[in-house]
């Protein structure tokens, strides 16, 4: 209960904060929140791959960039002049990159399932540079008519964030999840009971990548702005150590990951401009420490 | 102690912190406060450091005030990603209430974040990057520069290889906007042939080794590259080993500065660039800024720091010319647009997209009698030269 | 598109592979002994190469120089390793890979702090600063060339090792660490022996490469995709494959970068070929790896597990 209860408490504490910043005169906490809330929402996809499946993925930002890539090329375009229209599209975009990816990366295990996932987010990256009809390495903005208030994102925002969280947990303690915790913990015996575990697992690739375009989609209206750096490797790997910190197979973990790694940002890029050390450090005690991350911690025990 | 109570501990402590970073942030702000956004983490570092100690030279020299109003300067750091310039330039904008935004390395970062400013009553001064959108059909009343439209430069450098004689040209830059804009830009003014481009990897190549025995085959009469920064130095170290300085002259567009000048300067020496300022140029301002400059930070300041010098001066005049009052928008911009204040450049104005006309110099390599690498002015390559895209701008005044 | 031209492009593609065989090499063996992913590896490479910048010149003596720089990154690397990265041996890849990153980020800004945020560059000695002429009348650079006949000489050396008594006990420990430890072998203080080894790889690598490429801040990323590349194509553990690896790499990105231009051109027109090129020669390694990966999950020189 414990867990849900943690959940609730920020979702509340969110629920309440972006309203008041807008309407307060703060309208960049409001932007941070947003931010931070669409970052949540990747994390809740990658951990449904890297947290409850064991699987390593280090091309997430590669699905992040293809919502939000196509979120701003038919907003541009104006294929269809609704903004729904264009997030359904991204978030169905997120799921069929991560599928193929998935399809071909699954064959795979353990450092090779890293690099693999690597590669294939280099390649969209680089495909994201090549693109010169829509900015090339400069990016592409979106033109300021085709983007919602700040009060409808965040609203949008935190909508996402709730169903993301909500899907997450239905699936994790669904049979279908329990069942990709046990071929985490041991394939070989899942197998040997007849499931078929490459196609499950395909299937949370899906959703994963799913919940970044959704994100990614967003993200591009929030800022209004798309560049390919958005795919580019460290980001994948920010994502990964940010799971890993809030908790990675914890339904609150993404959320507390997200919530430190901003505060953080926020902060110690204020005082120095030598806030990697400190950044670094917090990285390695998370993984020396590590076992479960914040939520392990903020829980009071291990799950 | 038991999970509830830490979840309320936690809520707690998340609230109190995030209230009293805005207070604490709110509490600071007098006078009048200026953003100042460019690269202080990674690679493209010492360029950022270079920009922030000119702008800062150029306060102490004002004694830290515009128009009798004190001045609070916030420099953040843009990691040369464009999402992050984005977020900082709004915290600028909606967190410190800066009335003015400078800085801005990269065509990129400066593309993304503009809007942030420029469509919320901030003025923005471009202090290096110059992409043809703002100066053409998207130009703003909010924007301005205090360098040059990304075209100039090379083209300038084109006209030089075309009196120069050379026939034809090898071509090199990163395959990336800047490095493709620079190529339009020399082929706007080399009239001769491009034997041929080679556009190398973006972001990092390890090697150039492929490229130089091209060259190398192509014989070519001479070589052009655009290689900023590290890349530059990269380039030319391995442009010497290859055995290729002395046999094909090499020149240059943004790829010698005064930040790798001293470590590239035996492989470079001789070779020409041109660029829109210069160490010697010789009027009164550049020679106490460079003066001052060298005194303070022991070396002689680079491109960049000049255009975030005279960024701080451009600033200054505008708000001594409405007396510290910057709440007139109309009034601020009326006073930017004159560009009354004394340039390193030797004085500068604006064109109607509020981008500088200026002269574009040729400059080589020296070495001088203290041993240290300089270079020199040789010959004004453009008078007043209006960049390309000026007449797409629809903006009159 | 002449022989002359084609042979001094295998020639630069092998020298590209040999530099990363030489970081590879100690990422394989760290990788394969200690079931240990060592992101930070790449920074070893980077702190050699500023150790000889700085070591370099005050020695005035290049190889001397460089000597010293593999010492030092050696004994960084050892400090490291006892203080930290050895909690980490039984943990989750996922967690040594966090605690490496942290480690990257705070070695990037501890040489920030010391040296500066500007780019280095090396001088190579003089001795080697020309050409030299080959047959086919190609002029190559001797430092290039010397670089080549230092990596080929590493990997024999290497082969050679692999055959000792302490060879023999690394390549025990990578097969199954537990038995060993029973029959009386200090696993500990053999893990640090390849640590020290796989760091003094890395600083040689970054030692020699300081004179062609600019040394600076980050310089250890870019490479070390590069370089798991190698080593997972190679076969995690197995230094054979991570020199035939490391060739196939190199030799991918060069002509790569040099053919497909052309190559390209035949097919669509000019700008839109010399922009294409280095994109899809950019990602043409990653694309080889996906398939070769996709086909043979382990790798080319290990057998499935």
């Amino acid at each position: 209960m414990s867990r849900i209860a943690i959940v609730a408490a920020l979702l509340g504490l969110l629920a309440v904060a972006g309203p008041l910043a807008i309407w307060g005169g703060q309208p960049y906490l409001a932007f941070v929140l947003t931010r931070l809330m669409l970052l949540a929402v990747a994390g809740v996809g990658l951990n449904l791959v890297l947290g409850y499946c064991g699987l390593a993925s280090f091309g997430h930002a590669a699905f992040i960039g293809v919502g939000a890539y196509v979120a701003a090329i038919a907003a541009t375009e104006a294929f269809t002049g609704s903004v729904w229209a264009d997030l359904a599209a991204a978030t169905a975009a997120g799921a069929i990159a991560a599928a193929m990816v998935g399809a071909i990366s699954l064959r795979t295990r353990g450092i090779a399932f890293i690099l693999i996932t690597l590669a294939f987010g280099q390649m969209a990256y680089y495909a994201a540079i090549s693109l010169e009809r829509y900015g090339g390495d400069d990016g592409m903005r979106i033109p300021a008519a085709a983007l919602p208030a700040d009060l409808t994102l965040y609203g949008l925002a935190f909508a996402l964030l709730a169903v993301a969280l909500f899907v997450s947990h239905q699936i994790v303690h669904s049979p279908y999840g329990t069942i990709l915790q046990g071929a985490a913990a041991n394939e070989r015996r899942m197998t040997a009971l007849g499931i078929p575990v490459g196609r499950y697992r395909l299937a949370a690739y899906a959703v994963s990548g799913a919940l970044c375009g959704a994100a990614g989609a967003l993200q591009a209206v929030h800022d209004g702005y798309v560049s390919p750096g958005l795919m580019a490797w460290p980001r994948s790997a920010e994502l990964v150590a940010m799971v890993l910190v809030g908790g990675a197979a914890t339904t609150s973990g993404p959320l507390l990951g997200a919530l430190a790694f901003t505060a953080l940002d926020e902060v110690l890029s204020g005082w120095t401009d030598h806030w990697r050390i400190a950044f670094g450090v917090l990285l390695v005690a998370a993984a020396l420490i590590g076992r479960g991350g914040l939520a392990a911690f903020v829980a009071g025990r291990r799950e | 102690m038991n999970a509830r109570a830490r979840i309320g501990l936690i809520v707690l402590v998340v609230i109190a912190v995030a209230m009293g970073w805005n207070l604490g942030r709110q509490g600071k702000i007098e006078g009048i406060a200026i953003g100042f956004v460019s690269t202080f983490s990674g690679g493209s570092a010492a360029i950022g450091q270079d920009m922030k100690d000119a702008f800062e030279l150029a306060l102490d020299g004002m004694g830290r005030k515009m128009g009798g109003q004190v001045i609070t300067v916030v420099y953040e750091d843009d990691a040369q990603d464009p999402a992050v310039g984005l977020q900082k330039t709004q915290r600028l904008v909606q967190q410190e209430h800066a009335k003015f935004v400078t800085g801005f390395i990269w065509s990129n970062v400066l593309l993304a974040s503009a809007p942030a400013a420029v469509d919320n009553n901030v003025f923005l001064v471009s202090a290096n990057a110059g992409p043809a959108e703002l100066a053409g059909a998207q130009c703003k009343a909010n924007f301005f520069s205090t360098s040059w439209q990304n075209d100039q430069t090379p083209m300038a450098m084109g006209d030089v290889l075309n009196r120069t004689g050379v026939k034809n040209l090898y071509v090199l830059a990163p395959n990336y906007a800047a490095g493709k804009n620079m190529i339009t830009g020399l082929q706007r003014g080399f009239k001769g042939t491009v034997v041929a481009t080679d556009l190398t990897q973006f972001p990092e190549q390890l090697d150039f080794s492929a490229e130089l025995a091209k060259i190398r085959a192509a014989n070519p009469e001479a070589v052009w590259v655009f290689f900023p920064g590290n890349y530059g130095t990269q380039f030319f170290t391995q442009y010497a080993a290859a055995g290729l300085l002395g046999k094909i002259p090499l020149y240059s567009t943004f790829s010698i500065d005064a930040l790798n000048l001293q470590q590239i300067g035996p492989l470079v020496t001789g070779s020409r660039f041109t660029q829109s300022w210069a160490a010697d140029l010789d009027n009164p301002a550049n020679a106490k800024f460079v003066a001052d400059f060298r005194a303070k930070f022991g070396r002689t300041p680079s491109f960049y720091a000049a255009q975030a010098y005279d960024s701080a001066l451009l600033i200054r005049s505008a708000v001594e010319a409405v007396k510290g009052d910057v709440t007139n928008m109309d009034a601020v911009r009326a006073a930017l647009r004159k560009a009354a204040f004394p340039s390193v450049r030797g004085g500068f104005k604006f064109g109607q997209n509020h981008l500088p006309i200026q002269n574009f110099y040729l400059n080589e390599v020296v070495k001088g009698t203290d041993g240290k690498f300089a270079s020199k002015v040789v010959e004004t390559v453009y008078r007043d030269n209006v960049d390309p895209y000026a007449g797409d701008c629809p903006m009159h005044w | 598109m002449t022989a002359a031209l084609l042979a001094e492009q295998l020639l630069n593609g092998a020298q590209l592979g040999v530099l990363l065989f030489l970081i590879a090499a100690g990422l394989t063996l760290v990788f394969g002994v200690m079931d240990f992913v060592n992101v930070a590896h790449g920074s070893l490479y980077m702190l050699g190469a500023y150790f000889a910048v700085t070591l370099v010149g005050r020695t005035g003596s290049f190889p001397l120089g460089v000597a010293l720089a593999v010492a030092a990154t050696v004994v960084v690397a050892v400090t490291v390793e006892r203080l930290l990265l050895r909690h980490l041996y039984r943990r989750s890849h996922l967690e040594q890979v966090l605690g490496t990153f942290g480690l990257v980020m705070i070695a990037n800004e501890a040489v920030r702090i010391v040296w500066g945020p500007a780019g280095l560059t090396l001088a190579p000695p003089h001795a080697l600063a020309g050409q030299v002429s080959l047959p086919f009348g190609i002029e190559y650079p001797a430092y290039r060339l010397i670089l080549l006949v230092a990596g080929v000489a590493v990997a024999v050396l290497l082969a050679g090792f692999g055959r000792t008594r302490a060879g023999m006990r690394i390549r025990a420990a990578a097969t199954d660490a537990t038995t060993l430890q029973a029959l009386g072998v200090n696993v500990g203080a053999l893990a640090t022996g390849v640590f020290a080894l796989g760091a003094a790889l890395a600083g040689l690598a970054g030692g020699l490469a300081a004179p062609i490429v600019s040394v600076k801040v980050g310089m250890g990323e870019s490479i070390l995709i590069l370089t798991f590349v190698v080593i997972v194509v190679g076969g995690v553990g197995s230094v054979r494959g991570a020199f035939l690896a490391a060739l196939a790499v190199g030799l991918i990105d060069t002509l790569g970068r040099a053919y497909l231009p052309d190559v390209l051109r035949h097919v669509t027109n000019d700008a839109a070929a010399s922009a294409l090129g280095p994109a899809i020669s950019a990602v043409l390694i990653y694309v080889a790896m996906a398939a070769l990966l996709a086909a043979r999950p382990q790798g080319l020189f290990t057998r499935g597990q």
